[in-house]
């Protein structure tokens, strides 16, 4: 008769995000929210690489930007149509990905990340300077909106919230299975003690090669959103600053943890609009917060709630375990 | 060949900076095994203390350097004792997030405490000079010059002084380090010292021909990185080679291939390498 159990409580969540549009008549809320979601799902990718198998991959804002590109790029330079390009960008993504992760996972930990900071910054600097085909810093305008599928149009504000939100929970669904898999297992394994995960037959090198072209096809699928959405892009999108953002979300919601990337991102998204005024400012405040959140909870709010939640459990057995010996 | 002569030298300029900044970073790396990315906000902080000390408080060139010298030492050495200290038990995944996070504040404080603009350094060294006829202004022999001299200085320091050899005692064995009675704690305070100031020299010595502004630092740690994987990390004749390389292939590079495509040399070239060797080459034991 639990009725805040686990299932519950999404079905809840799912409600009230599906509710809100009807309830909060407000476009601007709706815009913020339907950023939140994009960028939630290139933080699980990010999660997915960094948080379960542990590599920490500073490439992802790159991965974004090529998402975007990709989809930009095809729809007004290629004449391809909303949803062919939005199907194609994510993949090849993933191609790009699989040649940089084929060579970038040779290298280790701080090898893996000084690596990965360079393939980004090459990425930002050839999407910067190859003006005639990404039109440089002029950026690409006039990326369509989605068309139309049968009656369900993708032009208001609310559709395309509702577009982000079921790609969104379709991406949480995704990565359930992923990391509740065997292979999700086996990223873990890997994460915990490679030496190990080699020793009992996992083949390390096919699943962080896996892990990495999932994380990119993620980053990817967030980049072909944001473009649909946002209908400009320009290379900003793949500067660090995209990566360090998404790696604030990852670390402050919780490195690792299956619902770190929602919290985290949620609340430093909705924190800094009401911080508008912080806006050019708020790495002040997360920056800090980056760093002390590491020292003190390094898997973030989420990994503290759980351990929070962990130690109250085992409390409430021993009292009531002490009550059933007094009984007895 | 005038053309070529005018280019090495920039070369010799640039390279001059990046080795400091590299020295910085490897020796860094070289005791606590950190990639320092928040090595990049050092050199930013560094720049920007130089000019308000020259423009706000009116000092000349020189003595703003050595106030600049001071603030970023000191500046290093907290965030070693708040930061990394506590972190030196933890996955170094950990130490990485924990330098970023530092890095992102240090901009955002520029920012807010010195404006998001573009800022020119002045110099008392703005002299053109005409030496062997190639036409040179005074502040990039002065960059290469005092360069050197660091370089030198900090050269006999680590190796003909008691307190600069347990700094290469502890980067060659922790352990062995401790077990014969060094202070660890205390070479750790003093390395990141010397990272900070050689920061703090590399950004004020070529501020005057580059620019000041709270994203200066990103290009040059990246950069910086590069260098001591050429050089190997840790290594300190490393550091200083990689930079001198990285200086000459760009200047170089900037002439015949592309200015355009200049700053992708670095990267590509790491690229290169680190798909090659995936430890670096002249790596030292351990990754």
């Amino acid at each position: 008769m639990k009725l805040l159990n686990k299932r519950n409580i999404i079905i809840l969540l799912i409600l009230l995000a599906a509710a809100f549009p009807f309830v909060i008549q407000n476009q601007y809320y709706l815009h913020i929210l339907t950023l939140a979601f994009i960028w939630t799902i290139a933080v699980y990718g990010l999660n997915l690489l960094a948080g379960y198998t542990g590599y920490l991959s500073l490439a992802h804002g790159g991965f974004f930007a090529i998402g975007a590109y990709a989809l930009g790029l095809l729809t007004v330079k290629a004449g391809f149509s909303f949803w062919m390009a939005f199907l194609l960008a994510p993949l090849i993504t993933m191609i790009i990905g699989l040649v940089v992760g084929l060579f970038a996972l040779r290298t280790k930990e701080h090898f893996f990340a000084i690596y990965t900071l360079c393939v980004g910054y090459i990425i930002y600097l050839v999407i910067d300077k190859w003006e005639s085909l990404t039109e440089g810093v002029r950026g690409l305008i006039g990326i369509p909106a989605p068309e139309a599928i049968g009656p369900i149009s993708f032009t208001s504000p609310i559709s395309q919230y509702y577009f982000a939100l079921v790609v969104f929970l379709l991406v949480v669904l995704v990565i359930y299975r992923i990391i509740h898999s065997l292979t999700g297992r086996t990223f873990i394994a890997i994460r915990n003690s490679e030496e190990l995960a080699l020793s009992l037959g996992i083949s390390t090198k096919k699943n962080k090669l896996l892990s990495f072209v999932l994380s990119t096809f993620f980053a990817g699928l967030a980049g072909a959103m944001y473009a649909g959405f946002i209908r400009f892009i320009g290379p900003e999108i793949a500067y660090t600053t995209i990566t360090f953002d998404l790696l604030t979300y990852m670390i402050v919601g919780g490195i690792g943890t299956f619902a770190g990337p929602i919290v985290g991102t949620f609340l430093i998204v909705l924190l800094s609009q009401n911080l508008q005024f912080l806006q050019d400012y708020r790495m002040l405040i997360f920056g800090p917060l980056l760093t002390l959140l590491i020292i003190f909870s390094p898997r973030g709010i989420v990994g503290f709630i759980l351990m929070q939640y962990a130690n109250w459990k085992t409390k409430k057995k021993v009292i009531t375990s002490k009550g059933h010996v007094k009984e007895g | 060949m005038e053309l070529l002569l005018q280019q090495l030298f920039n070369g010799l300029t640039i390279g001059s900076v990046y080795s400091l900044v590299a020295l910085g970073l490897t020796l860094v790396y070289g005791i606590l095994h950190i990639p320092n990315f928040a090595h990049g906000a050092l050199y930013m902080v560094g720049g920007y203390i130089t000019l308000i000390m020259m423009t706000n408080a009116g000092l000349h060139y020189i003595l703003a350097i050595l106030v600049s010298i001071i603030v970023v030492g000191v500046l290093s050495v907290l965030m070693e004792r708040l930061v990394f200290h506590p972190l030196r038990h933890s996955p170094p995944i950990q130490d990485k997030v924990a330098a970023i996070g530092i890095l992102l504040f240090l901009e955002a404080l520029a920012q807010l405490l010195w404006g998001a603009d573009y800022r020119q350094m002045p110099t008392p060294f703005g002299q053109v000079v005409n030496v062997f006829g190639l036409t040179l202004t005074l502040q990039r022999i002065i960059i290469v010059a005092a360069a050197i001299a660091v370089m030198i200085f900090l050269y006999w320091f680590l190796k003909k002084t008691f307190i600069g050899s347990t700094i290469i005692a502890m980067a060659q064995n922790r352990e062995g380090a401790a077990l014969v009675g060094i202070n660890t704690n205390k070479v750790a305070i003093l390395t990141f010292f010397i990272a900070g100031a050689l920061a703090a020299i590399g950004a004020s010595l070529t501020s005057p021909i580059n620019l000041v502004f709270p994203g200066m630092g990103h290009l040059v740690i990246l950069k910086a990185f590069v260098i001591i994987i050429i050089g190997g990390m840790g290594s300190i004749p490393g550091a200083i080679l990689g930079g001198y390389i990285l200086g000459f292939t760009e200047s170089i590079g900037a002439t015949y291939i592309s200015s355009d495509y200049k700053d992708l040399i670095a990267f590509v070239l790491l690229i290169i390498i680190l798909s090659a060797k995936p430890q670096g080459i002249f790596s030292k034991g351990g990754a």
